[in-house]
């Protein structure tokens, strides 16, 4: 569980997150949705220490963010950043392979090896598995990110926007491996979403957030109405509802 | 790729016995020692200054940076400027080397970590930041230094322009067993941070999430960085004249060619290894086959400055 108590965060004195108390189960896909600027990433970054937590408290399962180790959290939670880009020019293979780092530390054993293959294998990126990261399309370098994210065989994935600039075949693909990471594998995942359609799709829960401060929760097809996208997207699109689940007509 | 570092390593060996043995007149007696103490200073530099670009080029994310735009070199420059200025052209002469030494290692040293106290404060603190001082400041400290030498009488004024450049034909033993000292356990620690550095390489929030934090392993480099950097120049004088050295981007550069891999495991080495094939043959070249007296490293910045343009071309269109 993730467990998020009294999360407040400034950015040049303006606040950007306000008292944020939240608590997320094992299991299942979680997706933040919310306007551009509603802090959605500031919040996934707090919980990925990737910026310092100042007010509040978060854990995770057991560890408390800003007083376990970096390696221990490591173990339990990957993420994968809004910018994925990487100076360095490697493999996919060698880009798979570093999920296994926080197990190895640097010295892979046979065992390391077999579970890089597996991702390799289950993302499908076995054909391409020898190419350079920038010599494979947008979509195949995001799933070569999850694959990584997989390898490190954590119980909890965090991902931003890992849709963005990925055709309809790209983002549907990855939403499905996700999908199948929680179902399968038993992963909670939290996901920063833009397409409130797929976010309707494919998660369990969903989490608006507007102005840094938590707009509603709930099972998707509570939470996504025409108040929301009003009150919280400020548009007037409407929802029409197809088997139950609910589509926003842009 | 293992191949390739025992066919640099053999190279190495062949560019070192042919500096050793080629044109040896005279007595062995006295001639060995004294080649031997040259080509241990160049492998000594070569490996140190090698190793120190490659560590901050992985922390700084670019293949274009050495760590001499920190401004290193400025400073060892008017270090030298102000003891001639006030001590005199005798005075500093006489002045003990290893004093100079330390003195200059200390310096550069505090020089590195008062940049890195910048990198430190503030939340939004970042390497490029860090970089940048570091420019402004060696601009700051080389218009200090042209200041001073515009004071100091012509003669002096020489004695300063003639240790302002790297040269490996007066190195003392003495120093040399120092400069040892202090590179060999930060080359041992760097060859440590192997692992560690090919993770920080995959950019801060993806090292971050493989458990190992940028900031702590920025620091650490940059700490090795200061120590090597500090103390190559110190015991032979600066790798560059002006601007910035050309030495370690030459070296690199040649590294990522020779041994294409981002793994510091191979990096470290070969770049190791091509530092000091470039130091021992060029030496050789210079000092033996074409009996120069120009310091080396006027061919090195010459050849570098075209190579640095190259790259930012290639990096222009890429
Ligand atoms: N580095 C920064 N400096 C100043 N303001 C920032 C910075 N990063 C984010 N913000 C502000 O914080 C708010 C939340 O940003 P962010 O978490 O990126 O939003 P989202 O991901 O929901 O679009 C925005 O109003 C943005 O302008
Ligand atoms: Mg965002």
């Amino acid at each position: 569980m993730i467990r998020l108590s009294g999360v407040s965060h400034f950015i040049g004195g303006a606040q950007i997150l306000h008292d944020i108390s939240l608590d997320l189960p094992k299991g299942g896909i979680t997706a933040l949705i919310g306007p551009n600027g509603a802090g959605k990433s500031t919040l996934l970054s707090l919980i990925a220490r990737l910026t310092p937590l100042k007010q509040g408290e978060i854990t995770v399962d057991t560890l408390k963010i800003g007083g376990c180790s970096d390696r221990d959290l490591a173990r339990v939670l990957a993420i994968m950043a809004q910018s994925t880009h990487v100076s360095a020019r490697l493999r996919v293979r060698e880009l798979v392979g570093f999920g296994r780092y926080p197990w190895h530390r640097g010295r892979p054993g046979p065992a390391d090896h077999a579970l890089i293959e597996a991702a390799l294998e289950r993302f499908g990126l076995l054909p391409i598995a020898d190419r350079f990261l920038d010599e494979i399309s947008g979509g195949q370098r995001q799933r070569a990110f999850v694959a990584m994210a997989f390898a490190q065989d954590t119980d909890y994935l965090l991902l931003d926007e890992p849709l963005n600039n990925l055709d309809i075949a790209g983002a549907r693909g990855l939403m499905r491996l996700l999908r199948d990471m929680a179902d399968r594998d038993d992963k909670t995942i939290l996901i920063v979403l833009h397409d409130i359609n797929y976010a309707a799709a494919f998660a369990d829960r969903i989490v608006a957030l507007k102005n840094g401060r938590i707009a509603a929760t709930g099972a998707p097809d509570q939470v996504i109405s025409d108040t929301l996208l009003r009150d919280v997207f400020d548009t007037d699109a409407k929802i029409s509802r197809i088997d139950g689940r609910p589509f926003v007509m842009v | 790729m293992a191949k390739r570092l025992i066919l640099l390593s053999a190279l190495l060996l062949v560019a070192c016995a042919i500096y050793i043995g080629l044109g040896a007149e005279g007595a062995w007696r006295f001639l060995l020692p004294y080649r031997a103490t040259k080509l241990a200073s160049m492998l000594l530099v070569g490996i140190g200054l090698s190793v120190a670009t490659v560590l901050f080029q992985t922390i700084t994310a670019n293949r274009i940076l050495t760590p001499s735009v920190m401004g290193f070199d400025a400073l060892y420059v008017m270090v030298l400027t102000v003891l001639v200025h006030v001590l005199g052209g005798v005075g500093y002469a006489s002045l003990p080397a290893a004093l100079l030494f330390a003195m200059n290692v200390a310096g550069m040293t505090v020089l590195g970590m008062l940049l890195f106290g910048l990198l430190q404060k503030g939340a939004r603190g970042d390497i490029m930041r860090l970089v940048l001082t570091g420019l402004i400041l060696g601009i700051l400290l080389r218009s200090v230094t042209e200041f001073l030498q515009r004071m100091i009488d012509p003669a002096e004024f020489q004695m300063v322009q003639s240790v302002s450049f790297a040269r490996f034909t007066q190195v003392e033993p003495s120093l040399l067993a120092l400069s040892a000292l202090v590179t060999l356990p930060a080359l041992a620690l760097a060859w440590g941070m192997r692992n560690r550095l090919d993770v920080l390489g995959l950019g801060d929030a993806t090292a971050t999430g493989l458990g190992e934090n940028p900031k702590s392993g920025q620091a650490q480099a940059l700490v090795l960085i200061c120590i090597l950097v500090a103390a190559s120049t110190a015991l032979v004088g600066p790798m560059s004249g002006g601007g910035g050295s050309f030495f370690g981007l030459i070296v690199t550069a040649l590294a990522h060619v020779i041994t294409p891999s981002e793994r510091h495991r191979i990096l470290l080495p070969s770049a190791a290894l091509t530092g000091c094939i470039i130091l021992v043959g060029g030496q050789t070249v210079m000092e033996r086959l074409l009996d120069l007296t120009t310091p080396l490293t006027v061919v090195i910045e010459l050849i570098g400055g075209i190579l640095f343009l190259v790259l930012l071309v290639k990096r222009k269109r890429a």
